[in-house]
């Protein structure tokens, strides 16, 4: 439904396919009258004739062909309600001309459309007028001003004064719903764009309309605030200042704000955006509509996290660590002395003294060039990922699109919980599962954000997944099926996840793959040489090494093993068994403090280049702001290297980050359609494709459970320790904090109270936390969210065992 | 203590098993609820989102739609007086000022010991019978300030008891259905023509 009314940018109309089918047989006849295309209607615009689309809303048929209609509540992407009464226009469908909503009338053949009839006008002017009769004309102190639909369209489609003297509706200002977003219940024109997005898009339905005629207002239940991810699409699609966001709310006027288009880099999702900023800060992102990827949709998440980039704590200089510790120096001195140190360790210990970790978190560029700087040097230990996703492999399949998986005919989870993980690739698919355009059969040890929208969620003990999909195999049937398969839990070998894909893919060959990795550039490095040749070097591997002393040197890329690996002891132990760390980083984190050299590097919005979602589809990052300090970006920093390391290739020869680019199109196999003019004003991106390769055989199979251990699911939630979220203020605060989550039964046989300490006993260490009564773990189970602040459960995690059971013991 | 009391939680489970949606019977559980409570508290609608599968937020939108719910405590008998036209012209004004005299509250409040609470309302729909008000909505007819004194001393002393229940009482006989005389309704999932009482011919030529 929500795609029939949108301004569908790709599915072209069925006309194209006419020719093909009357040649072949009609040729011969005396010219046939040609059919009439069932999908086009043909009507009458404003005199003109146009051709609308079959089912197509008389609003957006007017839009298509350049006749605006002013309207507040109907939005493309959700359902019309008709609440505002703004889009009256007259229409004529053989009974003479009347007034109608043309939101919530449809196309019909020989309708006749009148948007700027004497009475349309007057309609649409006393519409205008009715809503000012309430609504404040305080634009001078409101947010919105300057980019306000109903400033606008006051001054478009208004009457230019207004006949009401009554005084006007007050109400307290503002009240917060949420911690982030806030009301002003008095600007509010209960167009239903906040409440229908709240239930409809994002099926959070903590807001609602209250009261009723006069007093009608938009509230949430006491106590029970609008915690959801998405909350800050309403603001940006609130037609009026009556919402508006905590991080932003005062920092600008819109007319002093420059835009730039970019993608969201916070997940692998890839959400078109843009960047506003004023004064060379960021003061914004909003979404921006991408067909086949966000619907114009954004996370909380990738919305204000731009304050990490602003935060004070930025890496501004480059630094080396000397007797008092890590010392501001400048560039010359920290490449050479970076230099220095791979040359020294080339010399003692060769290429394989040298591990190259992380990417993931910056562009297709920067990943690049490293990964050439890396194989110019020789060096093979080097993963964008460090035990926390999947085998690289995964990326080799046949892979689905977002398109494919929204639409298929059965949508298969395995692992992440993606509300998670990838906060608008679930409401893509939740979409697909409430709109029953797909049936959703979810794999999960623990209830996920879209268990309770599919068709069968079926619970595994954690680790035997394989079991439960072969016993399920009759589900996986089918033409179009998708298998989106990621993470899910971090205290389990990827090793089960990975047996749990190869049986469904063994019960349904044909089945597509949309590989659920999180981090935002995880796939683009992957892709353009971040992959470890073989599990001997992969990111456990490189950290094995260096915890053995087998190498002199650690260069991460925007990567923090200490927070990010779940083996928290092996990323430990690494660090301190490698002589030398080089950390090229955008914040400090527990990793770079412990490196011996730091380089500043540029953040999200401070660089150009591209970046690849979880589709492979390559969009373009922009550099809307300057960089902090003299921090450049790492593609830079490795072009620097391989100068003063006497490397000659390309690597060392690029003068600009379009020359990276040139680069990758030319020499990564699938990159090559991803030239610069195909990028240049391509919302869309381009996808790019991959070789499909079977999965190499993978032996999963956990032991049974002994029933005196509980199984440990370690799984992320959206807001985390992770850096970009800690260095934003606004969400670090929304983090839910560590804790042991039991079945209440569970918790009643411990003997403790809910929110009372326990300690989690594994195999190599012990891990105290407030234990968490939830009646969605399954018994026998403990879950707990990842990288925490209060607990330290990633201590009983070792990426060697296939599984963790703890004993749980009170304290 | 203002969720849903174990026997009325089973009267509530009954009604829910009367429709194909769970959340149809919303509005019959806020009316059951304040029965009990004498009127919805914050509790009880978070008892009936639990029940019906819904969020609070739902919940207190649909319940603060309707006049009859109340969210705050009001007496035993809560007396609308009509203040709209017939009744304003036949003395409603005045009526309104003695009963707030009269118990000593303004109206849209309640009497300290709980007993009365007074409002005024719109056009009751008996303007032959002017001025009006209702007691537990239950209508008065012809209203003059001595009614009005007597209905009040009869309320205190029980003599009106019988006829008017305390306030959230819908009936004093609760509906029972026994499960053969049951009609039931289709999920609107499964109804694939149109409505019975509709004669439409789906022609699938
Ligand atoms: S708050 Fe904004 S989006 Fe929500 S109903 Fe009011 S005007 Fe519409
Ligand atoms: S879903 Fe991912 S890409 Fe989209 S806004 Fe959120 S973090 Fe950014
Ligand atoms: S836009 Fe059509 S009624 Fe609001
Ligand atoms: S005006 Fe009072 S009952 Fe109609």
């Amino acid at each position: 439904m929500s795609t029939e009314d949108t301004n569908a940018t790709e599915t072209e109309p069925v006309d194209a396919v006419d020719g093909d089918t009357d040649d072949a047989d009609e040729a011969v006849e005396a010219e046939p009258e040609p059919e009439p295309d069932p999908n086009i209607v043909p009507v009458t615009l404003n005199g003109r004739e146009i051709e609308a689309r079959k089912g197509e809303l008389v609003i957006a048929a007017a839009e298509r062909h350049d006749t605006y209609i002013p309207h507040f509540c109907y939005h493309p992407r959700m359902k019309s309600v008709g609440m505002c009464r703004q889009c009256l226009v007259e229409v004529d469908t053989g009974r003479g001309m009347q007034l109608q909503p043309s939101c919530m009338i449809t196309v019909s053949p020989e309708m006749k459309i009148d948007t700027e009839s004497e009475t349309a006008k007057r309609a649409q002017e006393g519409m205008i007028e009715l809503l000012l009769a309430n609504h404040p004309l305080d634009c001078p102190v409101c947010d919105k001003g300057g980019e306000c639909p109903l400033q606008d369209q006051a001054f478009s489609h208004g009457p230019g004064e207004s006949r009401y003297i009554e005084e006007k509706r007050h109400y307290e200002k503002p009240i917060p719903i949420s911690d982030l977003v806030l009301l002003d219940r008095e600007r509010c024109i209960l167009c239903d764009r906040c409440t229908r997005f709240a239930d409809e898009v994002a099926g959070d339905k903590l807001i609602h309309f209250t009261q009723r005629g006069n007093e009608t207002q938009v509230m949430t239940f006491p106590d029970e605030p609008f915690a959801s991810y998405f909350s800050g699409n309403t603001v940006q699609i609130c037609p009026v200042g009556a919402l508006t966001a905590e991080p932003y709310r005062f920092k600008a006027r819109p007319w002093d704000l420059a835009q730039e288009e970019s993608t969201c880099t916070s997940c692998s999702v890839g959400c078109r955006v843009v960047v506003q900023s004023s004064r060379d800060e960021i003061l914004r992102y909003q979404g921006v509509d991408s067909d086949p990827v966000n619907h114009g949709w954004m996370c909380d998440k990738g919305r204000f996290d731009f304050e990490a980039v602003n935060s004070q704590q930025r890496i501004a200089d480059p630094m080396v660590r000397t007797e008092q510790g890590l010392t501001d120096t400048t560039w010359s001195a920290a490449l050479g002395a970076a230099a220095g140190v791979i040359r020294e360790s080339l010399a003692a210990g060769g290429p394989d003294a040298i591990g190259v970790l992380g990417g993931a978190r910056g562009t297709n560029e920067d990943a690049f060039a490293w990964a050439q700087l890396a194989d110019a040097l020789g060096i093979t230990y080097r993963d964008a990922q460090f035990g926390d996703g999947l085998p690289a492999s995964v990326l080799g399949l046949d892979r689905a699109t977002i398109d494919e998986a929204a639409s298929a005919s059965t949508i298969v989870m395995l692992g992440a919980d993606i509300k998670e993980e990838l906060p608008v690739l679930y409401l893509r698919l939740r979409d697909a599962a409430v709109e029953k355009r797909s049936k959703l059969v979810e794999f999960s040890s623990v209830e996920t954000g879209l268990s309770r929208y599919a068709t069968q969620s079926i619970r595994h003990q954690p680790g035997l997944q394989s079991e439960a999909v072969n016993e399920a195999s009759d589900l996986l049937a089918g033409d179009d099926v998708v298998v989106v398969v990621g993470r899910g839990n971090l205290a389990e070998s990827a090793d089960e996840t990975m047996a749990a894909l190869a049986a469904v893919l063994a019960a349904n060959p044909s089945a597509k793959v949309l590989p659920a990795l999180r981090r935002g550039n995880v796939v683009g490095a992957l892709s353009v040489g971040m992959a470890p040749a073989d599990d001997e070097h992969d990111g456990l591997a490189t950290l094995r090494a260096a915890a053995d002393g087998k190498l002199d040197v650690l260069i991460l890329l925007g990567a923090d093993p200490i927070n990010d690996c779940p083996d928290t002891d092996l990323a430990r132990r690494a660090m301190a068994g490698a002589r030398r760390v080089i950390s090229i980083d955008t914040h400090p984190s527990e990793s770079t403090k412990l490196a011996d050299i730091v380089l500043a590097a540029a953040a999200y919005g401070e660089k150009a280049g591209t970046t690849t979602n979880l589709e492979g589809r390559v969009s373009t990052v922009s550099d809307k702001v300057t960089t902090t300090g003299t921090a450049r970006p790492d593609w830079m920093i490795a072009a620097e290297l391989a100068i003063m390391l006497d490397i000659d290739g390309d690597i060392a020869d690029v003068a600009s980050v379009d020359d990276v680019t040139a680069a990758i199109a030319a020499e990564v196999p699938g990159f090559d359609g991803v030239t610069l003019d195909a990028l240049a004003g391509e919302r869309n991106g381009v996808l790019t494709s991959a070789n499909p390769k079977p999965l190499p055989p993978v032996v999963g199979g956990a032991p049974q459970r002994n029933t005196y251990d509980h199984r440990l699911v370690v799984g992320r939630k959206l807001y985390d320790r992770a850096i970009g979220t800690a260095m934003s203020h606004s969400i670090a605060k929304l983090a839910p904090g560590a804790g042991a989550h039991l079945h209440p039964l569970d918790v009643d046989a411990l003997g403790v109270a809910d929110g009372a300490d326990v300690r989690l006993i594994g195999q190599k260490a012990t891990a105290i936390l407030p234990v968490v009564s939830n009646p969605s773990i399954a018994r026998g189970v403990v879950w707990a969210p990842f990288n925490q602040a209060g607990g330290t459960v990633e201590d009983l995690i070792d990426a060697a065992a296939s599984v963790t059971d703890v004993k749980i013991e009170v304290v | 203590m203002s969720r849903l009391t174990d026997a009325n939680l089973a009267i509530a489970r009954d009604i829910i098993a009367r429709y194909p949606r769970k959340k149809s019977a919303l509005i019959p559980l806020l009316h059951l609820t304040q029965e009990q409570n004498g009127y919805v508290t914050d509790d009880a609608m978070r008892h009936l989102a639990e029940l019906l599968d819904i969020t609070p937020a739902e919940v207190i939108g649909t319940a603060t739609f309707y006049e009859m719910f109340k969210f705050e405590e009001v007496g035993t008998y809560v007396i609308n007086i009509c203040q709209t036209m017939s009744c304003a012209l036949l003395g409603a004004g005045a009526l309104m000022h003695h009963a707030e005299e009269k118990l000593g509250i303004k109206a849209g409040s309640t009497t300290a010991d709980g007993m009365f609470t007074i409002e005024a309302a719109e056009c009751q729909a008996a303007c032959t019978e002017a001025p009006t008000m209702q007691v537990n909505y239950r209508h008065q007819y012809r209203v003059t300030t001595e009614d009005f004194d007597q209905m009040i001393d009869d309320l205190r002393s029980g003599a009106l008891s019988g006829d008017i229940p305390p306030h959230g009482t819908l009936g004093r006989n609760r509906q029972n259905i026994p499960a053969d005389k049951f009609v039931g309704a289709p999920d609107p999932d499964d109804v694939t023509e149109g409505p019975a009482w509709i004669p439409v011919k789906v022609d699938n030529s």
